[in-house]
């Protein structure tokens, strides 16, 4: 697992991390600067990769960066990933960890501009902003012919 | 044949199995062989959260996976066996004669084992046995996604870290 420090290319100043990203190949580290570069926020986040790591040294990274800076908020790629499976694993022995699967952009970007929410509450609106965000544009538009016999 | 791949994956259930693979093989069941989860209703509930309701997913320990694999291969779904590590997959083998693949799919590091592939690290007696399942006549391969190269025992267990992208 590779991981990187909270996150920041470009704020002046250091927010103090409040959530884990987590998933595979290079994806959390992009997403944690994706945000800095939208928000200079990215230092909210701590990105662990969990490339080339047994599920068990996924926990353990995840278990020390927690314990590091007192994290209790999860953002995970797949709900079916490792990662996922090693924060459920944390969860059974401390339910105070709040954890959405299925994280992108706009839940993340959500979660940085709720800094005194609780982690439950930033948690829900953030998983409420990315699902609401995710959006098919183009002609989706059912043939005639389906559309027809299906009446 | 329904099994359509025998893998060794200590992550067992994860996005490379349940996505990488299920989705291109239209995988409709997987096998969880582990002595330990199957006898663990909470290690259960866990996995099976991370499997979507079109897919099956069947716990059991090695005797019950011997004693039910004929029940897997008539299954008229396609399926996965994935086993944690290179032993229960051994076990496995020896006591169903009808398995002719295996697929290494991800055995990561740990104190004593050497890279042999950015996603396959092997300790000497796992290397012994993985070569001892191939003498049985089963085809032992290393491959961590559908789309990735096809790693043969022989290159497997000579390889020196190779430049493959796992997950």
């Amino acid at each position: 697992m590779t991981s990187s420090e909270p996150g920041h290319d470009s704020a002046e100043h250091e927010d103090a991390p409040r959530a884990i990203v987590a998933g595979h190949g290079a994806l959390p580290q992009g997403l944690v600067n994706a945000v800095d570069c939208i928000s200079g926020c990215g230092s909210v986040f701590v990105a662990l990769s969990n490339f080339g790591l047994a599920g068990s040294d996924i926990e353990g990274q995840l278990r020390e960066k927690a314990a590091e800076f007192g994290i209790k908020v999860f953002f995970t790629d797949l709900p079916g990933g490792s990662a996922t499976v090693a924060v459920r694993r944390m969860m059974r022995t401390d339910p105070s960890l709040v954890l959405i699967t299925g994280a992108n952009l706009s839940a993340l970007l959500e979660f940085v501009f709720q800094p005194d929410a609780t982690p439950a509450d930033a948690a829900r609106h953030a998983a409420e902003k990315g699902r609401a965000t995710i959006v098919v544009a183009g002609n989706t538009a059912v043939p005639a012919s389906v559309d027809a016999g299906s009446k | 044949m329904s099994v359509t791949l025998y893998r060794i994956d200590d992550r067992l259930i994860h996005g490379q199995v349940v996505v990488g693979w299920g989705q291109p093989l239209n995988i409709g069941f997987i096998v969880l062989v582990d002595d330990d989860i199957a006898c663990c209703d909470w290690e259960q509930d866990l996995y099976r959260m991370g499997v979507p309701p079109e897919m099956e997913i069947v716990f059991t320990d090695v005797k019950g996976a011997i004693s039910n694999h004929a029940g897997y291969v008539s299954d008229k779904r396609r399926g996965i066996v994935v086993t944690p590590d290179i032993a229960t997959m051994h076990r496995l083998v020896d006591g169903v004669k009808t398995i002719g693949d295996v697929n290494v799919g991800g055995i990561h590091y740990k104190a004593g084992r050497t890279p042999r592939l950015r996603y396959a690290f092997l300790s000497p007696e796992e290397e012994r046995e993985l070569s001892v399942i191939a003498e049985h006549g089963v085809r032992v391969t290393a491959q961590d996604v559908p789309n990735a190269r096809q790693v043969s025992i022989a290159e497997l267990l000579l390889s020196k870290p190779v430049e493959e992208k796992s997950a």
